[in-house]
């Protein structure tokens, strides 16, 4: 019991813990922007499991093995690229279904 | 004590992961999520990663919030284009994914003792930049080749938003002011900005040898820069600007003429030569955090919504 409270694990599991649910949310949710959120989770997830196998790999004086710290960083902003695109490819694509001028259209005004 | 604290961190995440789907006000979802990232950001804390837990606080909780909120405004009541999976449909979705969890949780419980690791390896190394994070020497020595690309990803990115701007407002400007500017912001616009400017450049420097660096540094400044200009204090620039586009690129070009130099003066193509590792280094993460400032920030602004002014 003891060994599964280590944060490693712990959050290592709970990182297993929130793919399922970005998964979940990317594959059920009707609305665009909460799938664009859901692999945000999705990806946070899996960062989470990659960190720790970076705690796991304390050595040399680091209390976690500087590479994989260095390749997250590198995916989270790699992921926020792909969120600001994914948005602005929703944005307009909601412009180009209802039309530019049609501000009042209702929730089912899309194709 | 700190066992309670990461189990109540844990569960927290989890609630607020489960939260983000099950609340049924988009807006709603998007302020669970905005808490997730921070929780987050404690999490990278516990697992010993300060230099993530900024950046995860400083994208994930900060820039990625004002992104989904102003994308939330802009579709609001006009973005749910698809009819909702039945209930049988969404069950066996759920089993799938509890599956595809336990699978990797499985995973977790038996990674590999002793633990593989490159801390030594990076350690070694380490006197040779004169650096004193490692994991700044991760990204801009051992394995700067990826922070290249990743750059080059980045200003893809942009390259994509703005190409979603219909043609005659090519080159224009962005509009990132909403209509109405709440009184708090215009009141913050005005007061925090010379604070962030100040703490991200002390982020960047401090980065060579503490947590911080180009990122965490970048987002702060592009983050002040949005304050600015979403209370209309400063407009935002034509994307055709010369100025915006020269900080854009600066960064990438300077690090990829810096990593074509080292055919010349050092080992190969991003070696640095000996005892100039440092000074490169930092000149390199100067120019990057600008770049990586006017390319968060214009990604959040988005596509051209004004003519360019001719």
């Amino acid at each position: 019991m003891t060994a599964l409270l280590q944060p490693a694990i712990l959050f290592g599991l709970t990182g297993a813990a929130l793919v399922g649910i970005g998964l979940f949310a990317v594959v059920t949710q009707p609305g665009l922007l909460r799938r664009i959120v859901g692999c945000n989770i999705l990806g946070a997830g899996i960062f989470l499991v990659f960190g720790a196998v970076a705690r796991r790999g304390a050595g040399a004086g680091f209390e976690a093995d500087p590479v994989p710290q260095a390749l997250v960083i590198t995916g989270i902003v790699v992921a926020f690229s792909a969120s600001a695109l994914a948005i602005a490819l929703l944005k307009r694509l909601s412009e180009i279904t209802i039309g530019e001028g049609a501000d009042a259209g209702g929730p089912e005004g899309g194709a | 004590m700190m066992a309670l604290l990461d189990l109540s961190l844990a569960a927290l995440l989890l609630l607020l992961a489960l939260g983000v789907v099950a609340e049924r006000q988009e807006r709603g979802a998007i302020i669970a999520f905005l808490a997730f990232g921070l929780m987050l950001g404690l999490a990278w804390l516990r697992l010993a990663a300060p230099d993530v837990a900024l950046t995860e606080i400083a994208i994930g909780g900060g820039v990625t919030g004002i992104l989904l909120l102003r994308a939330e405004a802009a579709l609001r009541g006009r973005g749910k284009t698809e009819e909702p999976l039945r209930r049988t449909g969404r069950l066996a979705v759920a089993v799938a994914c509890a599956m595809i969890s336990a699978g990797l949780g499985y995973a977790v419980l038996r990674f590999a003792t002793p633990a593989p690791t490159l801390a030594p390896a990076a350690a070694e190394a380490l006197p040779a930049t004169e650096l004193g994070n490692p994991v700044t020497a991760v990204l801009l020595a051992y394995r700067a080749l990826d922070t290249l690309l990743e750059k080059v990803v980045v200003l893809l990115a942009l390259i994509g938003v703005w190409s979603l701007a219909p043609d005659g407002l090519w080159g224009g400007a962005p509009v990132v002011k909403p209509a109405a500017v709440p009184a708090p912001l215009a009141w913050l616009a005005r007061v925090l900005p010379p604070f962030g400017v100040v703490i991200g450049i002390y982020m960047f420097w401090v980065g060579a040898d503490a947590p911080g660096g180009t990122f965490q540094a970048g987002t702060v400044l592009a983050a002040m820069w949005l304050l600015v200009t979403m209370a209309g204090l400063y407009p935002a620039p034509d994307t055709g600007a010369r100025l915006p586009r020269l900080l854009l690129a600066g960064g990438p070009v300077l690090f990829l003429g810096i990593a074509f130099l080292g055919f010349v003066f050092a080992e190969g193509f991003l070696a640095y030569p000996e005892g100039l590792a440092k000074p490169l280094i930092v000149a390199i993460e100067a120019a990057l955090t600008l770049s990586v400032a006017a390319a968060l920030a214009l990604l959040v602004a988005g596509p051209a919504r004004k003519a360019p002014a001719r």
